[in-house]
């Protein structure tokens, strides 16, 4: 756990213990489990951002693909029959396609990612509405799948599914991207691709990979998020979600430069936006005004941790100047 | 602009001085930077200022510039004693910096980057850009500094002698009357360095003192009216044009000989490890390279800068794709699609742009170290820092790193150590042929003896050694033979016996030298050794 993480962690608790004191409620099982809920949810979007914003790349369709996946999921196993295990199957391997796609049209023909996944954004949200001719896509009456919601939308101890899910492809994504060698060489495209191309490393194919992990990822977050609303509207479904997992990812520490962020900082990152959601409807806040503190807490954040960091260069370069030339 | 400074009337050297350091002394926390320290500037004064890094260069040029204020001693300027001065100071007294690392903006035009900031501006609310009188401003500063390029120029286009001469432009728009060159000609090739001594030698016509600062000893033989030796921190000594030679120099900086160090001993060379057969690189997509390297020699690669030595070694190394030709590794036709590929097979590349392509500043060295060969530091795919730190140690010894621990950050290191850390990551891999593009550009002269001697250690252990550089006492020094590009072929081989400043000049400018045995190989030599025949 890096000194941010830490600060992140800290501001997390003071947030959570002023809401407690204030409203009580905060603390009740119900509360905290809902909450958490909507931390594995997001969180599984978060990481898949993450993966992409450490090549230096973004990824701006999240949202419309979780409401392609969506749509497509629900309709393969409620209109069309489709066990539900293959309709797992088939969803992560379009996330997956989205991802190469994405990838490489990104290291191939060297277009910008933002240009990219902004058009995903449009592409995907349109075919997604022309899907579903813009109805909301829905179970039909009396079908369900108990194993399936069990995973999705059940509770273990009282801790959401989704939840742990979350916590589990959070443990795997620490491992991948801080002691493996592909994010080793993930975070050096990301600080200098040039430098780790004239390593010999195979920057194009390691970030397609990062694109293709983030699609599956969002694929998976897709199902979630369908099971969890069980009824889509495509036109709506996820709207704003790459900005959440922007944000997280952003809170946590990585930088759009590249080449920095670490997962326990992405994860606390949902936790905090997650909390201070919560913080709006316990407190009373007008919910209109919800992207507002959002918004205005993301700006303190990232300013205060500025700040602080040129601070210290400051006193670094104060203690250099002390210090013999060459 | 002073009429007296015009390019048309050059004003006798004025003998008496208009700046002066006396015992100056400045020192750091635990380190004394400068001793004892006193030196004058006449106008029209070229003087050279040599020394090896950590000599006190540095410490000096910033109690010139009013970055620091010395501890004692006084600065006299006109008559007027100062302890020490101000940034506004240093202005006012005329004295201009021009950086080894040139500050232009390259998306603007040459009188854009030399009036930034101060254009002269139409009557008007909107403060709209006079750019005739901004041409007219720029136009006679550039015939001052003798460039052939006009003021609309954009700095893009400009080589980097040219973009020098922008910067010295600009010097002379702010009325210098003292113009300090930080290593200019560090990123050089001859011919550009020519034009350089040439625009000193106009600005010294023009009573303007000029302070060279160089680690290429025989331009500042060439230039200075004399030449100023610190040695830790104190003047080591100040040689006169006429006692001033490049032996004396070297031996005030360091007070050893430096022909020792680079060391005079016998290759032998073995089999040819990497062949290049008719390869042309998008930089002349219509001129062919034909060029052999043995195993166990240091190949020289000279030439003037743009005559493709840096795109054929990404070629070679797989940066870029080649147009057309065959590449053989131990007689073998290699596919290159990537750096990748070259790595695999064991062509290694140490870049010439170190920050840009050959380390990355913010890791550690040992992570710099490890970053081509991560699968060999690592178990089911998880790096073992362990295996990392233990490779980064033996080239911190082997090499003689200097830095705390492997663990630093190697942005923190000085630029010799930097390199030694790109090589390190290399060594590591067992190379086979190994590429280095400019290895010791701005790097102090005991670094650059060690660097040698890692080349020549690496040539004696059988390893192909390609040495692309533009310092021609490097070149000759170092090298077991000498291959010369000329707009993107190989003008001419040069074996040990031909090594000269002029036979490698020649062929940089495309003319074979007289009784030279040729390249059989390259279509450029045949068609000279053909004309040679047809003579008379």
């Amino acid at each position: 756990m890096t000194k941010k993480d830490l600060g992140l962690l800290v501001l997390i608790l003071v947030v959570g213990a002023v809401v407690a004191f204030i409203n009580p409620r905060f603390l009740l099982p119900i509360n905290i489990a809902n909450t958490a809920n909507q931390v594995g949810l997001f969180g599984l979007l978060s990481i898949a951002e993450a993966f992409v914003i450490i090549t230096g790349g973004i990824e701006l369709s999240i949202g419309s693909v979780v409401a392609l996946l969506g749509v497509i999921f629900i309709d393969l196993i409620g209109n069309r029959g489709v066990p539900w295990p293959l309709a797992v199957v088939i969803t992560l391997g379009i996330g997956v396609v989205i991802g190469i796609a994405h990838g490489t049209l990104v290291t191939r023909f060297k277009m910008q990612p933002f240009v990219v996944t902004l058009c995903g954004l449009l592409i995907y949200r349109g075919v997604a509405r022309f899907y579903t001719a813009d109805g909301t896509a829905g179970f039909a009456f009396g079908v369900s799948f108990p194993t399936l919601e069990w995973l999705t939308a059940g509770r273990v101890y009282g801790i959401p599914n989704s939840f742990i899910c979350m916590v589990v492809v959070a443990i795997i994504a620490w491992i991948v991207l801080h002691r493996s060698v592909f994010g080793r060489h993930l975070f050096a495209i990301g600080k200098n691709e040039e430098a780790a191309r004239f390593s010999g490393i195979r920057t194009g194919r390691t970030i397609t990979a990062a694109y293709i992990i983030c699609g599956a990822l969002t694929a998976l977050a897709a199902i979630y998020f369908a099971m969890y609303t069980r009824s889509i509207s495509p036109a709506s479904h996820g709207s704003f979600y790459e900005l959440y997992a922007i944000a997280a990812a952003v809170l946590g520490g990585c930088s759009l430069r590249g080449g920095e962020g670490s997962i326990v900082g992405v994860v606390l990152g949902t936790i905090l936006l997650q909390e201070l959601q919560n913080l709006v409807n316990l407190l009373g806040i007008p919910s209109s005004l919800n992207f507002a503190v959002m918004g205005g807490v993301i700006l303190i954040g990232v300013l205060a941790d500025q700040q602080w960091t040129s601070l210290r260069a400051r006193r670094q370069m104060s203690a250099l100047a002390q210090s013999p030339a060459e | 602009m002073t009429d007296s400074l015009a390019p048309d009337r050059v004003v006798t050297v004025h003998p008496t001085p208009f700046l002066e350091l006396a015992d100056i002394r400045k020192a750091y926390p635990g380190v004394v930077a400068l001793q004892g320290f006193s030196m004058t500037v006449a106008p029209g004064e070229v003087i050279g200022l040599v020394g090896e890094n950590g000599a006190g260069k540095s410490t000096l040029m910033k109690i010139l510039g009013g970055i620091v204020q010395p501890d004692h001693g006084t600065i006299t300027i006109d008559g007027e004693p100062h302890a020490g001065l101000t940034v506004e100071e240093s202005l006012r007294a005329g004295i201009a910096f021009v950086h080894q690392e040139l500050n232009l903006f390259d998306n603007l035009d040459v009188a854009a980057n030399i009036y930034i900031g101060r254009e002269p501006t139409r009557a008007g609310l909107l403060r709209l850009v006079d750019r005739l009188a901004l041409r007219a401003l720029v136009a006679p500063l550039l015939k001052r500094v003798g460039a052939g390029f006009s003021p609309d120029t954009p700095v893009a286009s400009l080589s980097l002698a040219q973009q020098q001469m922008v910067e010295i432009a600009k010097a002379l728009s702010l009325d210098a009357r003292l113009v300090i060159l930080d290593e200019p000609t560090s990123s050089l090739p001859i011919a550009e360095t020519d034009k350089l001594l040439a625009v000193i030698a106009g600005l010294k016509a023009q009573g303007i003192a000029v302070i060279f600062i160089s680690h290429r000893l025989h331009e500042i033989e060439r230039a200075a009216d004399r030449v100023i030796v610190l040695r830790d921190g104190t003047l080591a000594g100040t040689l006169d044009r006429s006692q001033n030679t490049h032996d004396r120099m070297v031996k005030l900086m360091i007070g050893r000989d430096l022909k020792a160090q680079i060391g005079t001993h016998q290759a032998r060379p073995g089999a040819v490890a990497l062949e290049a057969l008719g390869v042309r690189s998008p930089a002349y997509p219509h001129r062919q390279v034909n060029l052999q390297l043995r195993r166990g020699e240091i190949l020289g690669l000279a030439g003037l800068v743009g005559a493709g030595r840096t795109e054929l070694a990404r070629v070679l190394f797989g940066v870029d794709a080649r147009l057309g030709g065959e590449i053989r590794l131990d007689g073998k036709p290699i596919a290159l699609a990537s750096a990748a590929d070259a790595v695999e097979k064991g062509i290694f590349l140490v870049p010439e742009d170190r920050k840009a392509a050959g380390i990355l500043l913010d890791l550690p060295i040992a992570e710099n170290v490890s970053l081509p060969n991560l699968r060999a530091h690592s178990r089911y795919f998880l790096v073992s820092r362990r295996k990392e730190a233990v490779t980064a140690e033996t080239a911190r010894r082997n090499l003689g790193i200097k830095a705390p621990t492997v663990l630093a950050r190697t942005g923190s290191l000085s630029g010799g150590n930097q390199q030694k850390v790109v090589l390190a990551k290399w060594l590591a891999m067992n190379p086979k042929v190994i590429i280095l593009d400019e290895p010791t550009r701005g790097i102090d002269i005991g670094a650059k003896a060690e660097i040698y001697r890692l080349m020549r250690d690496l040539a004696e252990a059988g390893v192909a050694v390609l040495m692309i550089s533009s310092d021609m006492e490097e070149v000759i020094g170092v090298s077991d033979r000498i291959a010369v590009m000329h707009e993107g072929a190989i003008s001419g081989t040069l074996e040990k016996r031909d090594f000269s400043q002029e036979n490698v000049l020649l062929l940089a400018v495309g003319k074979p030298p007289a009784g030279m045995r040729q390249d059989g190989l390259d279509p450029l030599s045949k068609n000279l050794q053909k004309e040679e025949r047809r003579l008379p």
